[in-house]
């Protein structure tokens, strides 16, 4: 894997207005990522990992700091650049099957007809659904919806993948495969990932390098390098000693964050 | 087995309902027949004579005289509708400031009762053509889709958006490829709505001043005491609504079939 890197972000803050006053949600966090890694931000809950994903994706302006990609300052969402949103119940356009949901994105990016049928085929495979493609979106589970979700990010052949806490909502059996699906799915594609979850098993599981990230306004707290093997294996790479150890900081870090929380703003209790 | 057992059920109780939906109409005009033949009412002609002068009338040259103008009215009447409610719903659902400076005035024009504004149409258009009776119907029936277009571009999934624009969806490609499905439902809603209000529109506007049309010769009929040909008018008011309505449920069933059938449906 060569070092360099792919998106960098720099004092980047992010404050919300509003008629009860302003909201610090990000204050100060800086971090790069290399092409081709794997990493995973978490961080307590309401720390603002939402908010720093879509300052990343361009879909919110920083009050300060910067956002840049291959060198570019980003500013609205960037083309190469493929996001799965949190909630599947509305990122899927219900009117439209799922191959068409799958292609949607590349309609508007101009690529023609044939070659998007090709691309909806091959990711609608990758992810296990090519039976599913003349369904519609709400015939399927929640997890299903999710697996098309990742093959619309695929399918728009992208550069660097963001993902918004992507399985929080399925259940766990479900979850450990869609993760296992996941990591195929990048070591084939080699794309860049930012991953950002609230499950640290998750987060030590899937990435190169977890950023730990405080609670409001976050700053990075900590950033903690992943040597387990690849490839992962949900039942083997868990067993391992180095996955415990590894997990077990990542707590801690979160703990001693998330303890000044609640003398802070008593959002986020810890034992 | 549940399932085949309720398929069955439903199966049966369709055929139930389709059932009552022929046979209580055609048992309604056949106690009408009895009653009317009996009664010998000036009001109430027999139901024979209903339908003679039925057939005479409008399989005739009235169908070019009345029936024609009357639906050419309505058509043209509820496509302004349909265009100007859409088309200005788009753009104030979207843009929140324009909507707050013409909210006022719009909820004034919809508190307006549509035929105050006859004497007007008169005035400007003058009582013969069918520009007065276009112009009450675009006044009158265009409230309902415009309210419910812009309630349906409100209510869009924020989530949807946001994917959208995640994916370099530029702003005009957004508003026609997610905005406009997604509210479309709410739109057709108001359609529906509409219909029946451009329906009784015309009719009255061809009432008040008109020299042709079904309103108008339903007026004339009953100033002549031609009182079949009245009931003849009424009825053809009526099937005209009701296949109007069968028209429209039809088409909505086509393009809505995703939003019927999304409701409670998952693996």
């Amino acid at each position: 894997m060569s070092s360099e890197t792919v998106l960098e972000v720099g004092g980047l803050a992010k404050s919300y207005s509003s008629r009860t006053g302003t909201t610090e949600a990000i204050g100060d966090v800086s971090f790069d990522v290399a092409r081709g890694e794997f990493v995973c931000v978490v961080g307590p809950s309401g720390c603002g990992k939402t908010t720093l994903l879509k300052c990343l994706a361009g879909l919110l302006e920083p009050t300060s700091g910067e956002v840049r990609l291959d060198g570019e300052p980003v500013r609205r969402p960037p083309p190469n650049m493929g996001f799965v949103p949190q909630d599947y119940t509305n990122s899927m356009l219900p009117w439209l099957r799922v191959d068409k949901n799958v292609t949607f994105p590349l309609r508007h990016k101009g690529v023609g007809a044939a070659r998007r049928a090709e691309l909806a085929d091959e990711t609608l495979r990758i992810v296990g659904l090519s039976e599913f493609a003349r369904h519609y979106p709400w015939q399927l589970s929640g997890g299903m919806q999710q697996r098309v979700a990742i093959a619309r990010a695929l399918a728009y052949e992208p550069e660097i993948l963001l993902m918004d806490e992507p399985f929080a909502s399925v259940d766990a059996q479900t979850r450990g495969d869609l993760e296992d699906l996941l990591l195929d799915v990048w070591d084939r594609y080699g794309v860049t990932t930012v991953f950002v979850t609230h499950d640290i098993d998750e987060s030590v599981y899937l990435a190169d390098r977890v950023i730990v990230l405080s609670a409001r306004p976050s700053k990075v707290q900590r950033v903690l390098p992943v040597d387990l093997p690849r490839p992962r294996d949900q039942i083997t790479t868990k067993e391992l000693g180095e996955f415990t150890k590894l997990r077990t900081e990542v707590v801690r870090t979160i703990r001693q964050t998330g303890s000044r929380a609640v003398s802070g703003t008593g959002g986020h209790r810890s034992r | 087995m549940t399932a085949g057992g309720g398929a069955v059920r439903g199966r049966t109780y369709q055929a139930l309902l389709l059932a009552l939906e022929i046979t209580v109409p055609a048992l309604l005009l056949v106690a009408y027949a009895i009653w009317a033949a009996a009664a010998e009412s000036f009001y109430f002609p027999p139901l024979g004579e209903i339908g003679e002068r039925f057939a005479e009338l409008w399989f005739a040259e009235r169908l070019t005289d009345d029936v024609l103008p009357s639906l050419r009215r309505l058509a043209m009447g509820y496509l302004l509708c349909v265009v100007v409610g859409i088309g200005a719903g788009l753009v104030l659902g979207a843009f929140r400031l324009v909507q707050q400076a013409v909210q006022p005035f719009a909820e004034f024009l919809r508190a307006l009762p549509a035929v105050a504004l006859i004497p007007f149409g008169i005035l400007v258009f003058g009582a013969r053509g069918d520009s007065m009776k276009i112009f009450i119907i675009l006044v009158g029936a265009v409230w309902p889709i415009l309210l419910n277009t812009i309630d349906g571009v409100r209510g869009v999934d924020r989530g949807l958006l946001e994917m959208a624009r995640a994916y370099s969806v530029g702003r005009w490609g957004r508003i026609r490829d997610v905005v406009i499905p997604a509210a479309l439902p709410r739109m057709v809603a108001g359609m529906r709505t509409s219909l029946s209000i451009a329906i009784i529109l015309m009719v009255v506007s061809e009432m008040v001043a008109s020299s042709n049309g079904v309103g108008y010769f339903v007026l004339e009929s009953q100033r002549r005491f031609a009182i079949a040909d009245m009931w003849a008018g009424i009825v053809l008011l009526g099937i005209i609504g009701y296949l109007a309505n069968l028209l429209f449920v039809q088409t909505e069933r086509r393009i809505l079939r995703w939003h019927r059938e999304s409701k409670g449906a998952s693996l």
